[in-house]
């Protein structure tokens, strides 16, 4: 038996239910018959003609496609690391301290995160052909710096952002305390406030890496023929044609994505989420 | 946060990431939101600090001149020679000329602004501005329900819900635009759908004896409308998610009362729950319209060749046309027409706030 419906259960209603149908079949429809017609074995790639795994076999031999996707993730990679590190610092700047030009400085971070994200490509390709020449034939891991620079540039603000969100709920008595109890400045550090930052930081973290991922106009303008990316390979690829290989390449990249994200929510788990209210029910 | 707030949206976790003004905190907020995490929760400044902190905030310099330079150098050096520096470039470049093939003479001229605001590059950036409105309004249009429907659901139900809104944001922005070019193209699932349709028709039209024309597929994508669709398809979990956020905050006890007093759902709704939920809705507007002006992909992968927008203008001139300074000119009107957006709706808040 159901529940007599109460004025507020808007849910219920099926008006509304109708609407969120309509809208779950809007968002998902595209992306779903894109992953389902990467298995179908036919060139045409619209009418349904059994299933085969033979695009993602022409995916894994296609060796540029391999490379564009080790690039990816070397350079999601590194620009995490780092962009964590500085956004981190840059959150414990304006948390702490009161300085002549903070408010010029929280407007200058908050740019890269409200500049068009074409604005950013056309004024780093000019700034790596121009003033620091980037050196694109150098060997493999160092000519994926202008694209790993230009991804720290757009994603270190965003994780400041959420670190500081992070901050702003920490309890400075406990830091007292810790001086009290004889606590150097590293010491507090490493033992009080690196605990009290780790959500935001690996919040901070999996935001970055997904900026990094998934950017594509910026890379396209700091990237050369030898760098390319997934999304840059894929772009080529798509200006071509529409092709099954094309779907299985992008399949591979949702599955990826997705586990990815299933795995960090999993590693953090619901620990993470109720430990800033187990920390405010201690104080009064 | 009021009585009426069930446990699950604590749990949830998207909504503190909004700021109930829009600014930079919110276009991050949203983009923070959108992370895989749950983590990002936090509890706005005025209910974690302040008052519960034994020490201020933030301390002056003073004796930790040490740390205070640890910390500021590494970001602030960062920020200049990898950010200020190659958009004051761009700037510089704005007022200049090309003089050779490789040389560009700064020569303070205005001559690259006036040439962006020749009726050609005005009907451009207009474009872009109207595609953008309409984007925002459709996706306020769309997500509003949404929102709704979300933010009156169960805990449980909600956590699922905002899944299903933010999973489509974890794909590549370049495969989603794929996956929507399979769908619109002449040979597209939609077309194939409608010609299936119609054939049935033209079946059921013969039996009484009446003759339909062949199907001939619609022409739906590569002109504006595919890039409307597009752009809406894209930034839709961008509105949803603030204004779930402001609606999550609101006192439900409003609405019964409202309701008690005798309005029905639609008056409560326009004059209770609208008016409360609008630093919410301006936000949504604010994180939705400022991408769509600049948006690159979607009109260059979806839109015909009179459905140009203002970056894709500026991508030519970098790249096919090699007039740098017209495009860094065009680029700094990108950048003003963002940040007056920015400053409007900054400036609404404000007058709602003194209102």
């Amino acid at each position: 038996m159901r529940s007599p419906t109460g004025p507020l259960d808007y849910l219920r209603r099926w008006p509304l239910q109708v609407w969120l149908a309509t809208t779950a079949v809007f968002l998902y429809a595209p992306l779903i018959t894109l992953m389902a017609f990467s298995f179908n074995d036919s060139k045409r790639n619209i009418v349904w003609r059994g299933f085969t795994l033979k695009y993602y076999a022409l995916t894994f031999a296609d060796a540029d496609l391999i490379q564009a996707f080790v690039n990816s993730l070397t350079i999601a990679l590194v620009s995490t690391v780092v962009s964590t590190i500085l956004g981190a610092m840059t959150a414990l700047l304006m948390w702490r301290f009161r300085f002549p030009g903070k408010a010029a400085l929280d407007g200058a971070l908050g740019l890269p995160i409200v500049v068009p994200e074409i604005c950013m490509g056309v004024a780093m390709l000019v700034f790596f052909t121009e003033i620091v020449p980037w050196p694109t034939e150098a060997p493999w891991p160092l000519n994926l710096g202008s694209i790993i620079i230009s991804h720290i540039s757009f994603s270190f603000s965003f994780v400041a952002v959420v670190v500081r969100g992070r901050l702003a709920s920490f309890d400075r008595s406990l830091e007292e305390a810790a001086r009290d109890l004889g606590a150097g400045e590293w010491r507090i550090f490493r033992e009080v406030l690196v605990p009290h930052m780790q959500p935001g930081l690996i919040a901070g973290a999996l935001l970055a890496f997904t900026l990094s991922l998934d950017d594509f106009v910026i890379t396209f303008f700091t990237s050369g023929p030898d760098t390319t990316t997934f999304p840059i390979k894929v772009y080529s690829m798509v200006r071509f044609s529409v092709t099954p290989e094309v779907n299985a390449a992008s399949t591979l990249l949702i599955i990826t994505t997705v586990a990815l994200t299933a795995l960090a929510l999993w590693l953090q788990g619901p620990g993470v989420t109720q430990a800033p209210q187990a920390g405010e029910g201690l104080l009064p | 946060m009021g009585e009426g707030d069930p446990e699950g949206v604590e749990g949830a976790g998207f909504s503190s990431n909004f700021p109930r003004q829009p600014g930079p905190d919110a276009l991050a907020g949203a983009r923070a939101a959108a992370a895989p995490s749950t983590a990002s929760r936090s509890p706005s400044p005025a209910r974690g600090g302040g008052s519960k902190s034994a020490l201020p905030m933030d301390e002056p310099v003073g004796r930790s001149r040490g740390v205070f330079a640890v910390l500021a150098s590494p970001p602030v050096l960062w920020l200049v020679v990898f950010f200020l520096v190659p958009l004051s470039i761009i700037w510089a470049y704005s007022f200049g000329q090309n003089i050779s093939l490789t040389r560009i003479a700064v020569d303070g001229s205005l001559g690259n602004y006036a040439h962006a605001l020749r009726p050609l590059y005005l009907g451009i950036i207009g474009k872009s501005l109207w595609f953008a409105a309409v984007t925002t309004l459709l996706c306020l249009i769309v997500g509003f329900p949404v929102a709704v429907a979300i933010s009156f659901a169960s805990p449980r139900t909600k956590a699922w819900l905002l899944l299903l809104v933010m999973l489509p944001f974890w794909t590549n922005l370049l495969i989603r635009t794929y996956a929507l070019m399979a769908v619109l193209r002449t040979e597209g699932y939609v077309n194939a759908l409608l010609g299936f349709g119609w054939k049935g028709l033209a079946a059921l039209a013969a039996l009484v004896g009446l003759h339909m024309p062949p199907f001939t597929p619609l022409e739906l994508l590569h002109n504006d409308f595919a890039v409307v669709f597009g752009l809406v398809y894209v930034q839709l979990p961008f509105m949803v998610l603030p204004l779930y956020a402001a609606l999550d905050r609101l006192d439900r006890s409003l609405i019964e009362a409202s309701l008690d007093l005798g309005s029905g759902h639609l008056t409560a709704f326009a004059r209770v729950v609208i008016p409360l939920a609008t630093p919410g809705i301006i936000s949504g507007v604010l994180v939705t319209l400022i991408p769509s002006i600049g948006a690159y992909l979607t009109p260059d992968l979806l839109g015909g060749p009179s459905s140009m927008m203002i970056a894709n203008v500026i991508e030519r001139q970098f790249k096919a046309a090699d007039d740098w300074p017209f495009g860094a000119a065009l680029s700094f009107l990108l950048m003003y027409l963002t940040f007056a957006a920015m400053a409007a709706q900054a400036f609404a808040g404000r007058r709602r706030r003194s209102a």
